[in-house]
C-alpha cells in the first residue's frame, strides 16, 4: 500500500492505495465520486477525463499514486452552490447528450479546451474533443454546446 | 481491467532510478504511461516492479544550449508543442507533437517515453531521425550519446539496455527551415498507416536542403535519403517535388496488415511525401 494525499473537488483526502489502483477507480470506489465513469480498457474513449492541476487527463491512464500531492477536479466539483458550471448549463440547454455516458468526460475536456482557446471554431472544438467518443454520435449538439458556453464566457 | 500487482517506486533523481533498475530484474520504466497503461490494464504485461520517472524534475524541460535544443525526456508533448524555442528552431517537432494522440494524451505522454517505446507507427521517431537528433542515454557507467538513426533497432526495440534510461534529446537547430508533418489514417484515433515528416531550407525559390522521415514504412523509422538528394537544387514546384517524392519508398520494406498492404503503403509514402514537402516549402 502507498499513502497518498490529494485534493479532489476542493476537499483534502489522505488514503492508502494499492500502487496498481487506477486514478479513476480511486475516485469512484474509495471516494465514492461515481460521476467520473469508465468507458473503455484502452484509453481511447475519454469518458473518465478529469482535470489534474487544471489540465485534462484520462483518469484510467494514470495510477492514483501518481496523483499524490496534486489537485483533481471531477465533474462533481464543477457546480457551485447548486448552480451548474456554464459548460454544464450549455450542455443542458443544447441537448448535448443522449445516453449521457460520455458527458462527464466531454464536459471536462471542453473546459480544458476553452482554457486554451476561449473562442474556438466548430473545427477547433471537434479537434479539441478528438479524445472523447460519443457512441450515440451526438457530436453536433456537443459542438453547439461548447460554442454556446464559450459565447457565455464559459472559460472559467 | 485492473493491472496485476507490482511494487512501485517513484525516485526523484536519475541516479536513484538507475539504482532501482540495477536492483530489480523485472522492472518496467513508467514515463507518461499513455502506451504502458493500456498494456498493463489488458495484462499484456505484468512487470513485478514499476519505476515511475514522474517525480524526477531534472528530466523535464527544454533548454537552448546555443548549438542545439535540449529536450528533457520527461517533457510532456503539450509542453513541447507549445514551446516557442522549438517552434523557432525545430518547427517539425512542434507540428508532430501536436499530432500525437489527443489533448489528454499530450498532457501526460512524454517526448522521451514515446521515443523509448519505439512504436513503428509513432509520430516522433521519424521526426528525430529526419532531424538527426542525438539521444542522450544514462546508465551505470555514465552517459553515452547515440544518433537517432542508430537508436531504433526494431519493433518496440531500441539500443537502450535494461539498466539505462533515455534522459534527453539534443536537436540541432533548423532555424528558418519550413516544416510539415503529414499523417494518414482511416479513422479517428488510429495510428497512422503511413506518416511523413519533412523539413526544407529554401534559398530563393530553390530547395537547398531537405530532410524527410517516414513512419510505419518498416519496423523502424526511415530517412528517405533518395528523396532528400533528389530535392536538393530543385525549384519548390509541384512538378519537381512530385518527381522527387516518387522515390519515397525506395529501399523500404513496409508491412502488410489489415489497414493496407505493402504496395498501398509505398503509394501513400510517395503521395504524403509530396504533400509534406510542398507544404514545408510553403507551396502546398
Amino acid at each position: 500500500m502507498s499513502r497518498i494525499t490529494v485534493k479532489v473537488d476542493g476537499g483534502g483526502y489522505t488514503d492508502d492505495v494499492e500502487p496498481r489502483t487506477l486514478l479513476v477507480h480511486y475516485l469512484r470506489e474509495q471516494l465514492g465520486k461515481t460521476g467520473t465513469v469508465v468507458g473503455c480498457d484502452t484509453g481511447n474513449c475519454g469518458a473518465c477525463t478529469v482535470l489534474l492541476d487544471g489540465r485534462s487527463v484520462k483518469s484510467c491512464s494514470m495510477f492514483a499514486v501518481q496523483a499524490d500531492g496534486h489537485e483533481i477536479t471531477t465533474i462533481e466539483g464543477l457546480a457551485t452552490d447548486g448552480q451548474l458550471h456554464p459548460m454544464q448549463q450549455a450542455f443542458h440547454e443544447n441537448h448535448a447528450l443522449q445516453c449521457g455516458y460520455c458527458t462527464p468526460g466531454m464536459i471536462m475536456q471542453s473546459i480544458d479546451l476553452l482554457a486554451d482557446n476561449p473562442d474556438p471554431t466548430d473545427d477547433e472544438v471537434r479537434l479539441g474533443l478528438e479524445g472523447n467518443l460519443c457512441r450515440c454520435t451526438g457530436y453536433q449538439n456537443i459542438v453547439r454546446a461548447v460554442r454556446a458556453a464559450a459565447a457565455a464566457g464559459g472559460a472559467r | 481491467m485492473i493491472p496485476a500487482a507490482f511494487d512501485y517506486y517513484a525516485p526523484t533523481s536519475v541516479d536513484e532510478a538507475l539504482a532501482l533498475l540495477r536492483e530489480h530484474d523485472d522492472a518496467k520504466v513508467l514515463a507518461g504511461g499513455q502506451s504502458l497503461m493500456p498494456v498493463l490494464r489488458l495484462r499484456l504485461a505484468a512487470p513485478e516492479v514499476i519505476v515511475d520517472l514522474g517525480r524526477i524534475e531534472a528530466l523535464r524541460g527544454i533548454r537552448d544550449d546555443g548549438e542545439a535544443l535540449v529536450i528533457g525526456a520527461m517533457t510532456p508533448h503539450s509542453v513541447v508543442q507549445a514551446d516557442p524555442s522549438i517552434a523557432e528552431h525545430a518547427k517539425l517537432i512542434s507540428l508532430a507533437a501536436a499530432a500525437i494522440g489527443d489533448p489528454q494524451v499530450r498532457h501526460r505522454g512524454t517526448f522521451g517515453g514515446s521515443l523509448a517505446h519505439a512504436d513503428p507507427a509513432a509520430d516522433l521517431p521519424a521526426v528525430v531521425v529526419a532531424l538527426d537528433a542525438e539521444m542522450v542515454i544514462q546508465g551505470p557507467d555514465g552517459r553515452r550519446t547515440v544518433g537517432a538513426a542508430d537508436f531504433f533497432e526494431g519493433v518496440f526495440t531500441t539500443t537502450l539496455s535494461e539498466d539505462e534510461l533515455l534522459v534527453e534529446i539534443r536537436v540541432p537547430k533548423y532555424t528558418g527551415w519550413g516544416a510539415h508533418y503529414e499523417k494518414f489514417s482511416r479513422v479517428a484515433q488510429q495510428w497512422p498507416i503511413v506518416a511523413v515528416a519533412a523539413a526544407v531550407r529554401l534559398d530563393g525559390g530553390t530547395i537547398a536542403e531537405a530532410r524527410v522521415g517516414l513512419s510505419n514504412m518498416g519496423s523502424i523509422p526511415i530517412r528517405a535519403t533518395a528523396v532528400e538528394q533528389a530535392l536538393v537544387g530543385q525549384p519548390a514546384t509541384a512538378e519537381a517535388v512530385r518527381a522527387a517524392a516518387a522515390r519515397a519508398a525506395d529501399g523500404t520494406s513496409p508491412p502488410t496488415d489489415l489497414n493496407g498492404d505493402a504496395e498501398y503503403r509505398r503509394h501513400l509514402a510517395s503521395v504524403l511525401t509530396r504533400r509534406a514537402v510542398l507544404s514545408a516549402a510553403g507551396a502546398g
